[in-house]
């Protein structure tokens, strides 16, 4: 049983894996918390869920930047030949696109927190004090980012189902081994 | 010779001044109302990174009385409305008068009595008292100092740091300090 922690030519590393499911995680939880802390009528508790997501966004931000470093490090198990060529030539641009969603929503949000009139701080995990980015405040900006932050999570969300999609069907239509993969380091070579 | 003259100018206003005001103290006693044209509440809280939020209470009303033979019997008496916050941003208004803050809806008033007055030099006391906030009541004390007395009018400029979380209004610590930095004017017109 292989346990690498980087990626060989034939299987996933534990380092791609953990970070593909904790950011799975994320991502996907922070679109859950972002729905619903917008729509809360206690405004402490939205308060503490907005601060909750800024926190979590941060950390993704983090492991993103984590993630396609580790992705430009390491050999990449190619598909399975029975792969034809119309997703051959798709997933790629998927994952392109899901690694663009991945930066451009934190990003946006933290865009949208730096040119908030509001000017609340950053303190992700009250642990330490984020810097806003260079952009200017006003409402104007912020109905700006608020509605790209919406758009791009919205997009995002689509895009996660059509990558949920397709590692189903690699599962259960197809029968390949590109879901079990990204599960658990395979041992045996093809 | 300037310089001395000026120099013999500013130790004479230094001692007159506290005398003055002793004076003036004594000349003080008696009932006042708070007007609140000439008054004015204010706060501050740190954030984190630098910086503070900002505002006022437009709305409050109160009493000063100070007694003629003890000071330490005089009282000062005031109400906040904090429906009136204001801090220049509309959002955190409404957020301030939420059930986050001050749910001013169910607590439509802050309180302050005082219990007792020290004096603790000719022109300046400390004011200790009750402060009642969303039906939670603690002990608080104010730096109250003596601003100035013409006419009737007296005027006392009041600072105090308060703990907002002993009220349940500690949303958004650490962000925003624990600690609400009190800076008021008060005017009494007397009667």
């Amino acid at each position: 049983m292989q346990t690498s922690i980087t990626n060989s030519t034939t299987s996933y590393g534990w380092g791609a894996i953990i970070l593909h499911w904790l950011i799975a995680l994320i991502f996907i939880g922070q679109f859950g918390l972002g729905f619903v802390m917008v729509r809360l009528t206690s405004q402490r508790t939205a308060f503490e869920l907005i601060q909750l997501h800024k926190s979590f966004g941060f950390l993704l931000l983090g492991l993103i930047v984590l993630r396609i470093a580790w992705r430009l490090g390491n050999v990449w198990p190619p598909l399975p030949r029975s792969v034809g060529t119309l997703e051959r030539r798709a997933a790629p641009l998927a994952h392109f696109a899901l690694y663009a969603f991945q930066l451009a929503l934190p990003l946006s949000g933290w865009a949208l927190v730096s040119v908030s009139m509001l000017e609340i701080p950053s303190l992700p995990f009250n642990l330490f004090i984020m810097p806003n980015l260079p952009l200017a405040e006003s409402d104007g900006a912020e109905s700006f980012w608020a509605a790209a932050h919406w758009y791009l999570g919205y997009a995002g969300m689509a895009l996660v189902a059509l990558h949920v999609a397709a590692a189903l069907r690699h599962h259960f239509q197809l029968r390949d081994g590109v879901l079990t993969r990204m599960i658990t380091p395979s041992s045996d070579p093809e | 010779m300037y310089t001395r003259i000026l120099g013999f100018a500013a130790v004479a206003a230094c001692l007159a001044m506290p005398v003055s005001a002793a004076v003036a103290l004594g000349d003080a006693a008696g009932s006042y109302s708070i007007s609140p044209a000439s008054s004015s509440i204010r706060f501050s809280i740190d954030k984190v990174g630098g910086g503070g939020l900002n505002g006022a209470f437009a709305r409050f009303k109160g009493s000063i009385r100070i007694d003629n033979s003890d000071v330490g019997r005089s009282q000062v008496n005031f109400t906040i409305f904090p429906e009136s916050v204001g801090t220049g941003q509309g959002r955190i208004d409404a957020f301030l008068r939420s059930d986050a803050v001050f749910d001013a809806a169910k607590n439509p008033e802050i309180q302050f009595r005082s219990t007792s007055v020290t004096r603790t030099s000719d022109t300046t006391a400390l004011v200790s008292g009750r402060l009642t906030a969303r039906g939670k009541t603690f002990p608080e004390k104010f730096t109250a100092e003596l601003g100035g007395l013409k006419a009737g009018t007296i005027k006392f400029h009041v600072t105090g740091k308060v703990l907002r979380s002993r009220y349940g209004m500690d949303v958004g610590t650490p962000i925003y300090s624990n600690i609400v930095d009190f800076d008021m004017t008060l005017t009494g017109k007397r009667g």
